[in-house]
């Protein structure tokens, strides 16, 4: 268990806060009707564009590509005035040393997935090993998945203790706890996950593998930022979240921020506490960007696809 | 400072466009099918809320004007409304949903602007349910021999109709459309706060075809509705609005054969137990008394939090508060508008005073409020007692008093222990519990685990002082059928 | 040699009791003779309130019984009367019916008795409904009863018009206070008697004997009673009782049917004390092709 939970009690997961699903609906439905227009659209993008992280998880990965999209990662802001870079790219653990020597001394970080990702059915030994190496290879963050099988048959102790161990296997690196909601079906679910990963050291919990769908839709998001507000006013410890898979558009992104701001608060409204693990998104913000400056609507055909 | 202003990211003003809304500078009467110079020549004009200024004048009906719309609904329901079909009648109401939905966003932008509540609400919740109200009952208008079985179908005749200014158009259509499906003939008296919408309702009826006088349409004050009220040749009044005013048309049409249906004031419950889903509770409370600027009748303005949980769920209250949009209604992002009139700021902010004087711990939003117009911050009273006026009193404004319970008793007999019985707020997330509070709690509405909740199939209304009979549903017709 | 008869003091039905009025007041209605029939209670606004007091206090307990056991302690009632007829027929011809009247509304009596207990556990399901709102939650509306009833019973039945205005508000779970007949009272009293044998709690229905004149005003304007039925024929009474009831924003129903006929026993005589109350509840849709989740 790391430093930072030593003086907070454990509750006992049989027993978190329950979720009605329909008022979750209702209430994300309203922060979807705000209209975020003008210089705060503009000002939003820019922000989550900032809080990208890049990514790359497939079978197919080569140093090629993993190479163009880090290239891509450190001049996409180049396209527009006052832009910043994303935050991170996101890779496989065999690609995080050429990831990290293609990004040199960028500001831009490293992420790696981990834990048998994304499926996570390996032995602890062999998820601790994957975790090890990651960080040794030199990924800043690591992006774990949780035993949903484990989870879902109510063995709540042996995830708590698996999270706890891949923290520590971390060292420095951050620990973004991935809960592949698509897998646990209920928002109950997602409420208990979140708090079995918050408790147990994640520095940030994370949605989605991207494999499974549906994956960061914002009802689950929103479930999660309430859990984050929960066990902030519990422990004063701040916790960071990672919406993935299924954040496309800009418009999308922008309620996610919202979201954020209406929930958290503005503390959290900063790529070290927020993160949209996405691939597409990015072209997207460019194009609206480019949209507002020009007042032209925009072809992708304008924006690289790597 | 408000903490909306952020310094981090705050949001544009999104203002809705009012370029395609028409409004004509002065309003007459809508009798017979035709625009009618009041009797008096007396014109009142008609203020927006936001920002004090005039809208358009309004002819204001007296008891000439009134005694003509009823005989244009007497000669509409004799020689032409009670022969039509129950197809044919249905057919115009279905005609006239439509209508509703293609002008949907011209409504929407003079509800706003003439009432002050957010064009997010009118344009999401009040246009689309006056809507679908006139489709509901469209379609019961040759069904009516279904619905209440071994009764003979009876229409009543001339139904006066006195409406308030929370929902303006909302309450125009779930008077009207029952009582037209039913095959009744309407004299409707809008709000004078609120008179615009029912007027371009009454354009939209023009434009349907309705046959003249089966609707019309007079406006005005108190003297107005009074003046439907007493007529004799009546047979059918329902009523919207307070409940001193509910009394005194109980006892005004005492001893004459007028079919009676009150709706009125509340004070409703809102109950929070331990084992609720606090999160969506704590939005279940902000829906329940700020909606629509906590003028709603069935507004969750008393809430009941159980010891347990009352820290966590005042705190989620006081920083949901902190995130809601206060201001300009026509701003596609404001969360809570303008009060409707001036009197009723002035109500209001007696009873914020009368709390404040009881010496009750006071929150209000952390917002800045307009310079202009009539608005005020949601507020909340915490721990006050059951006897003091804030909890007696039905408010009409974004006014919330909490109070904490210990048993499941207690909450349920404090919770009746109240003149009115409108609605109630149940949140648990044990079944049995649910249904053990619903069927003993006074009120003609609960919602369990949701709050302020409407749709033309369910029926609406209260027990006690609240009122009697039921709009909505199969239940709203009885109140037009004999 | 004739036996003196022992003759039967006509007292008023509160809480399952049969107190005197606690005025001590009479009044003695005439037969069809002219000649007066007995001393009955004139009851004041005091028994009017002790009345209330029992209904209110009966009314919790009553209206939460099992539509299944309403039916059958009014099923009881019908029992009991039946095993009493001869004494209404008695009364009744006392009152100024002929023996073939009496005879018929005694039976009409009882049978509505039968009719209306088998309403309890029935009325429910054709006045509820399952609304199907455009939202995701289940809404349904039920029937509930209003709570404490004042019934101003008819002038010119003793019987069938008590029994036809009281019997369906209590079926549908309210409490009832009642004014008999003034001319006709008799049989009110008797039937109280039946009431106290059968398996009705007390308090459940309580019966008062006296004039509409003085008690009128106390029905319209006793806060604690929440609707009245006023089957009387006085149009200026039935004014007062409206006027007064707004105060309370009372519901005041009038009995227009004529009892004797059959189309004075249905379920929207039921229905009339009823308040409709609905419920909403989310319903959470998770999984199947519909899922958005």
């Amino acid at each position: 268990m790391s430093t930072k939970q030593k003086d907070i009690q454990i509750p006992d997961f049989r027993f978190t806060p329950t979720i009605d699903k329909v008022g979750v609906e209702e209430r994300v439905a309203r922060i979807q009707t705000r209209s975020i227009k003008g210089e705060s659209k503009i000002q939003g993008m820019k922000m989550v564009l900032n809080m990208i992280d890049l990514t790359t998880l497939e079978g197919k990965d080569t140093p090629g590509k993993v190479k163009q999209m880090c290239y891509k990662a450190q001049h996409l802001h180049e396209a527009y005035p006052d832009c910043p870079t994303v935050a991170a790219v996101c890779v496989y653990p065999s690609m995080v040393k050429i990831a990290k020597e293609a990004l040199g001394n960028s500001n831009v970080k490293v992420a790696s997935v981990s834990t048998a990702f994304p499926s996570g059915q390996a032995p602890r030994e062999v998820k601790i090993m994957d975790t090890k190496f990651a960080v040794e290879q030199g990924a800043d963050e690591i992006d774990m998945v949780i035993s949903r099988g484990k989870f879902l048959s109510g063995e709540y102790n042996f995830v708590f203790d698996e999270i706890a161990a891949i923290k520590e296997a971390c060292g420095k690196a951050r620990l973004k706890v991935i809960l592949e909601t698509g897998e646990l079906v209920t928002l109950d679910n997602v409420r208990k996950a979140s708090e079995i990963a918050m408790y147990a050291g994640a520095d940030f919990i994370k949605t989605s593998t991207g494999k499974i769908q549906p994956a960061a839709t914002m009802q689950v998001t929103y479930v999660m930022l309430m859990a984050i507000k929960d066990y902030f006013n519990k422990t004063g410890i701040m916790i960071g979240m990672k919406p993935a898979g299924g954040i496309s558009t800009s418009k999308l992104a922008l309620h996610n921020l919202l979201m954020v701001k209406e929930t958290l608060g503005e503390n959290w409204l900063d790529n070290h506490w927020f993160r949209f693990g996405a691939s597409s998104l990015a072209n997207d913000v460019l194009m609206q960007l480019m949209k507002s400056k020009t007042g032209v609507y925009q072809s992708g055909d304008y924006f690289s696809l790597d | 400072m408000n903490k909306n202003q952020s310094t981090k990211w705050n949001l544009d003003p999104a203002p809705e466009s009012a370029g395609h809304v028409q409004l004509k500078t002065q309003y007459e009467l809508f009798i017979n099918g035709k625009w009618e110079k009041p009797n008096s020549g007396k014109y009142f004009d008609s203020i927006n809320p936001a920002n004090e200024e005039k809208l358009a004048s309004v002819a204001h009906a007296d008891e000439n004007d009134v005694d003509k719309a009823v005989k244009a609904a007497r000669h509409a329901y004799e020689n032409v409304w009670s022969k039509l079909s129950g197809k044919e009648r249905g057919k115009y109401l279905f005609r006239i949903a439509r209508l509703i939905q293609e002008k949907a966003r011209e409504f929407a932008v003079i509800e706003t602007l003439d009432g002050g509540k957010s064009i997010r609400e009118s344009r999401d919740i009040d246009v689309p349910l006056a809507a679908n109200h006139f489709f509901y009952y469209a379609g019961w208008a040759d069904k009516l021999e279904y619905a209440f079985p071994n009764r003979p179908v009876k229409s009543l005749g001339v139904a006066g109709q006195i409406i308030p200014w929370n929902f303006p158009l909302l309450m125009a259509a779930w008077k009207i459309a029952p009582a037209l499906a039913a095959g009744n003939t309407v004299v409707l008296k809008p709000s004078e706060t609120t008179s615009l919408t029912a007027l371009k309702l009454a354009e939209l009826i023009e434009e349907s075809g309705l046959p003249a006088g089966v609707v019309n349409i007079v406006t005005g004050y108190g003297d107005t509705g009074s003046a439907i009220v007493n007529h004799p040749d009546i047979n059918k009044i329902a009523f919207t609005g307070s409940t001193n005013v509910g009394k005194m048309i109980q006892k005004a049409i005492a001893g004459t054969d007028k079919k009676l249906t009150l709706e009125l004031g509340g004070k409703s419950a809102n109950i929070i137990f331990e084992d609720a889903p606090i999160d969506q509770a704590v939005e279940g409370i902000v829906n329940g008394i700020f909606f629509n600027q906590g003028h709603v009748c069935c507004a969750g303005s008393r809430l009941f939090v159980q010891e347990g949980v009352a820290e966590t769920v005042i705190q989620k209250l006081k920083d949901r508060m902190d995130t809601l949009y206060v201001g300009d209604p026509m701003d596609k992002n404001t969360d809570i508008g303008a009060i409707n009139s001036k009197k009723q700021l002035e109500t209001i902010s007696k009873y914020i005073q009368i709390g404040i004087q009881d010496g009750n711990e006071i929150y209000q939003s952390n917002c800045a409020l307009p310079s202009n117009g009539y608005f005020c911050k949601p507020t909340l009273f915490i721990d006050v007692a059951q006897s003091s006026q804030l909890v007696q009193e039905e408010i009409f404004g974004p006014v919330l008093t909490i109070q904490t319970f210990r048993t499941v008793d207690e909450v349920i007999q404090k919770a009746n222990n109240t003149p009115f019985g409108l609605a109630a707020g149940v949140w648990t997330d044990k079944g049995s519990k649910i249904f053990n509070l619903t069927s003993k709690l006074r009120a003609g509405v609960v919602w369990a685990n949701t709050y302020n909740k409407f749709d033309p199939t369910s029926p609406f209304g209260g027990y006690k002082e609240s009122g009697f009979g039921r709009e909505g549903g199969l239940h709203g017709l009885e109140a037009y059928l004999g | 040699m004739t036996r003196l008869s022992v003759l039967k003091t006509y007292k008023i039905y509160i809480g399952g009791q049969f107190p005197r009025t606690e005025s001590g007041r009479y009044y003695s209605p005439l037969d069809a003779a002219g000649k007066p029939l007995a001393n009955v209670c004139l009851s004041s606004r005091k028994d009017l309130r002790n009345a209330v007091v029992a209904a209110r206090k009966a009314f919790g307990g009553w209206s939460e019984r099992a539509a299944f056991n309403r039916g059958q302690i009014l099923y009881r009632i019908a029992e009991m009367l039946e095993g009493r007829r001869s004494q209404f027929v008695e009364e009744l011809m006392l009152q100024g019916s002929s023996e073939k009247a009496a005879n018929q509304e005694v039976d009409l009596s009882i049978d509505r008795l039968v009719y209306y207990s088998g309403w309890t556990d029935k009325y429910q399901q054709i006045f509820s409904a399952v609304n199907p709102v455009a939202s995701s939650h289940f809404n349904f509306s039920v029937l509930e009863p209003m709570g404490v009833v004042g019934v101003v019973a008819p002038q010119n039945s003793s019987l069938i018009g008590l029994v036809s205005t009281i019997i369906p508000i209590v079926a549908g779970g309210n409490t009832v206070v009642v004014l008999a007949s003034e001319k006709l009272p008799l049989c009110a009293v008797t039937f109280a008697e039946v009431l106290q044998t059968s398996d009705v709690p007390g308090g459940i229905i309580n019966i008062l004997t006296g004039t509409e004149k003085e008690l009128i005003e106390q029905f319209g304007s006793h806060m604690d009673i929440n609707a009245v039925l006023y089957a009387g024929d006085t149009a200026e009474n039935y004014k007062t009782l409206q006027v007064l009831a707004a105060d309370s924003v009372k519901r005041i129903v009038k009995f227009k049917l004529n009892p004797s006929d059959e189309t004075a026993e249905n379920p929207y005589l039921i229905q009339d004390f009823q308040e409709v109350k609905t419920t909403w509840h989310p319903i959470e849709n998770i999984g199947g092709s519909s899922s958005n989740y």
